[in-house]
């Protein structure tokens, strides 16, 4: 076991990033995101990376679509008004197919928003954010301990399956402290034939492009990539179930939500509700199978956001509406009590 | 089974992020789950701040404290704000140098420390921050009051060594008042 330290969530996401080979960060600073900026450019100057503070978000998402075509492990990070306006360039990148890593330490919204702890990027993230069909590895940790972890993964995936794999994280993680050990990071390493490296005159030209004006070819490029996703919904699900053995209703929480709700559920089944937690980790791909399993199991779902109810409709998705599924929640920055859901617990265990 | 949640509140500069962050080590080194939360908001930028400190034998669930069993409060309004959510039984540490109010409720223990007059009687008058934190340890026993300078070694940078004596002789000071 490696040795404890303790760090802030943002800086294990840099920590770890540097750890999984990533040499390349482009941001622009916003709250509550900053300290990954700040930790990258104390340590990418001595390890021969780089950290580069460009003019906007706009041009850290092209910098990272620059970078990235060359094969090199690359990210951005930034919290939600920022995740917005690097839409564009997420959208050339998966038009692209080439990955990237880029990190969304949510706050409050729409608009400016506020800077506390939200859950409402939820849609952005999973659905799309950008123009055109495409998908995002979404990863949302719940710890510190897998803020780095998440991150290493996220470098993998987004190698293994060219696309952009985003950590879906929120002020409070990203603010918080907890013990942490790194272990050795699992880099795996995959074959880029299609990055641009120079030829040495020795292959044709590799082109990195999101372009394509024939219909057809197009058409054929989208319909490839969703083949790639189908692979990346099969296998690359991840989820923790909590108590879910004899459960009877089942509450559905990811990230910080999901560490308040766990303090509910043992305080319901104290009170004798047989109630247990599914928590998505990836949440696309979504774990369709765990709630459909559990729809089979359970009376009812609790969906706890700090949002107006987003995840709930991949929920009723998932479990094709076969039981009834409740909101609870927060939003604006505001974070639900353990006593709410508790709440939203008892209401479900009386039918209400 | 024991878990300590601690809350911590004052103005920006008086070292409630500090003070937070060394319960926090003390768990660290003493093999404890921890969670160290602040706040980061406008109010933190001239205002208030606090921080939600949880030391426990079992991992920690919510990080965020609704109900603290401590509450180290370093100015009235943060006294005024969250001593109605102590817990029944717990513990208010107040620092009596800047806080002339009295707390009504007969629920909980009130420790009145002039912890600022303390600090500044010692000639380390930033220090109360730390004062209050001796004595926190002593009501709560949240963690082992012994091993103060370990804990402070592990996240003081060496060009701050200095300040590790005072720090220790803070703690000792709060951890021995009696009141």
């Amino acid at each position: 076991m490696a040795q404890r330290v303790l760090m802030k969530g943002n800086e294990a996401i840099a920590e770890a990033a540097i750890r999984a080979g990533c040499r390349h960060y482009f941001g622009y600073p916003i709250t509550p995101q900053t300290e990954i900026a700040a930790y990258m450019a104390k340590k990418m100057p001595k390890i021969g990376g780089v950290f580069l503070q460009a003019e906007s978000e706009i041009a850290s998402i092209n910098m990272v679509y620059g970078a990235a075509a060359t094969g090199c492990r690359v990210m951005t990070s930034s919290s939600s008004p920022g995740i917005s306006l690097k839409t564009e360039g997420l959208s050339y990148i998966a038009g692209s197919d080439i990955p990237a890593f880029v990190v969304n330490v949510q706050r409050g919204g729409p608009g400016l928003g506020g800077i506390q702890p939200s859950q409402s990027d939820y849609f952005q993230a999973t659905k799309g954010g950008g123009h055109g069909d495409y998908r995002m590895i979404v990863l949302a940790p719940a710890s510190v301990q897998e803020m780095a972890s998440l991150t290493i993964k996220g470098f993998n995936l987004a190698d293994k399956y060219l696309m952009t794999a985003m950590i879906l994280a929120d002020g409070t993680i990203g603010q918080m402290m907890e013990p942490i050990s790194f272990e050795d990071a699992e880099i795996e390493h995959y074959e880029k034939p299609w990055a641009l490296t120079g030829t040495e005159g020795k292959r044709p030209h590799n082109v990195v492009n999101s372009l394509y004006l024939q219909p057809d070819k197009l058409e054929i490029k989208n319909f490839e990539r969703y083949e790639r996703y189908k692979i990346v919904e099969e296998n690359e699900p991840m989820w923790e179930e909590y108590m879910m053995e004899d459960a009877e209703y089942c509450v559905v929480a990811f990230g910080i939500a999901s560490r308040v709700a766990k303090n509910a559920v043992v305080a319901a089944r104290a009170e004798g509700i047989k109630v247990g937690l599914i928590r998505p980790i990836t949440l696309w791909p979504f774990p369709t199978k765990a709630l459909r399993k559990a729809a089979d199991q359970v009376k009812s779902f609790i969906s706890v956001e700090l949002n107006m109810g987003q995840m709930i409709e991949d929920i009723r998705l998932a479990t094709e509406c076969r039981k009834p599924v409740t909101l609870c929640n927060r939003a604006g920055g505001m974070i639900p009590s353990p006593d709410q859901v508790l709440q939203s617990i008892r209401d479900a265990a009386k039918g209400e | 089974m024991k878990t300590t949640q601690i809350l911590l509140a004052g103005f920006g500069g008086q070292g409630v992020l500090f003070a937070g962050k060394f319960l926090a080590y003390k768990g660290l080194v003493q093999d404890m789950q921890v969670s160290w939360l602040p706040s980061y908001g406008p109010e933190m930028r001239g205002g208030t701040a606090n921080c939600n400190v949880i030391l426990s034998d079992t991992p920690v669930g919510s990080p965020i404290i609704t109900t603290p069993d401590v509450l180290i409060a370093m100015n009235l309004p943060s006294l005024q704000k969250f001593m109605d959510t102590v817990a029944p039984g717990g513990t208010i540490i107040l620092d009596s140098t800047l806080i002339q109010a009295r707390v009504e409720r007969t629920d909980v223990k009130v420790c009145y420390v002039p912890a600022t007059q303390m600090a500044k009687d010692a000639g380390f008058a930033t220090l109360a921050n730390m004062i209050l934190t001796g004595k926190a340890l002593k009501e709560s026993a949240c963690a082992d009051f012994a091993g103060n300078r370990e804990t402070l070694e592990t996240f003081i940078p060496a060009k701050k060594a200095n300040l590790i004596d005072a720090n220790c002789q803070a703690l000792q000071m709060g951890y021995d008042f009696e009141g």
